[in-house]
């Protein structure tokens, strides 16, 4: 879930290529999607060693329902200010989730989480500052991100809701009680959201699936592009 | 983003040296500027500080007057320190 949460969302920051609204905004987008990519590579070799897999077995050769990213990082984006808002949650479960994992019992997926925290770090400044200068800017600015916000917090509970996997993981030690990473990262959330003199929604329905391998129709789009190459030319290198 | 302003961007490559002039970026205010300085000009490892200066804020010489400001000091070598003769127990100062 952790590999694919970040693999799908660099790869919808990788379709902002060549299309920022400024060049310095562009080059910011790819390096945070080459950030997550990264940290998705890391978990996904791991998993390859323990299964006796090659690593882009992952990513490229498995079908929608095998996939556990959650729903928000499949989603559209939209405008610059729905991508930043979509990275601004992301960041806020991300960063926190990581400050936990530092403290795994699982000696290679705190190594990671280690690594990957100073990257999340700068992400979620990034996208904090982004969405408060959108947010306290203009009235077309704050109108689009009031939008941004309203259709896009169904999606950010799913982050917090515990699948299977993660109610056993947390047993073990191996990852964190969701409740206190939920804690952290909506007070985060809600200051900035505050700064931003955004409103935050009442009486939002959690949209959930994506960890259980239920996605919306987005993902089938994601995959095809991003898996193309390998199942168009299976086993093909650089 | 017509209206962002222009900053002049400075890296310093390691603790110690000056800061280098590395390049120029649109931002709309010093903090972004930070950020896309950040972004833009440290992808390769190439520092440790950036100092980033709205390019309006920079004076800068005329080249028309390069003459008269800079020629005169090619033919007065005596301002150069090259005329000591160190003692041969100095030669590795």
């Amino acid at each position: 879930m952790l590999a694919d949460n970040s693999m799908i969302l660099g790869q919808r920051l990788g379709e902002w290529c060549g299309h920022g609204p400024i060049l310095e905004q562009d080059i910011a987008l790819t390096n945070i999607a080459l950030d997550i990519i990264g940290e998705a590579r890391n978990y996904y070799a791991y998993l390859a060693e323990i299964e006796g897999k090659k690593e882009d077995d992952y990513p490229m050769l498995r079908k929608e329902r095998a996939f556990r990213n959650v729903l928000l990082v499949e989603t559209p984006n939209g405008n610059w200010g729905d991508t930043m808002m979509r990275q601004f949650m992301f960041d806020c479960w991300h960063y926190f989730h990581l400050e936990a994992m530092t403290k795994s019992n699982d000696e290679r997926l705190a190594s990671i989480a280690k690594k990957s925290i100073k990257e999340a770090s700068y992400h979620l400044s990034f996208s904090s500052e982004w969405v408060i200068r959108l947010g306290n800017g203009t009235p077309e600015s704050h109108e689009k991100m009031r939008n941004a916000v309203e259709h896009l917090l169904p999606y950010f509970e799913e982050f917090f809701m515990a699948a299977d996997f993660e109610v056993y993981s947390q047993q073990k030690g191996i990852s964190p009680d969701l409740h206190m990473v939920k804690n952290k990262a909506m007070a985060k959330f809600s200051d900035v959201l505050d700064e931003a003199t955004l409103a935050y929604p009442q009486n939002v329905f959690a949209k959930k699936g994506g960890k259980s391998g239920i996605h919306s129709e987005h993902l089938g789009f994601i995959l095809t592009e991003m898996q193309y190459l390998q199942r168009a030319y299976p086993g093909v290198t650089w | 983003m017509k209206d962002w302003p222009l900053y002049e961007v400075f890296i310093r490559s390691k603790n110690g040296l000056n800061h280098k002039h590395v390049g120029s970026l649109h931002a709309a205010d010093p903090q972004m500027a930070i950020q896309n300085a950040r972004d833009v000009y440290t992808r390769r490892n190439e520092g440790v500080s950036i100092w980033v200066v709205e390019a309006n804020h920079i004076t800068s010489s005329n080249p028309d007057d390069a003459e008269a400001l800079y020629d005169p000091a090619m033919d007065k070598i005596y301002r150069h320190p090259t005329f000591y003769e160190l003692p041969d127990a100095l030669k590795h100062m």
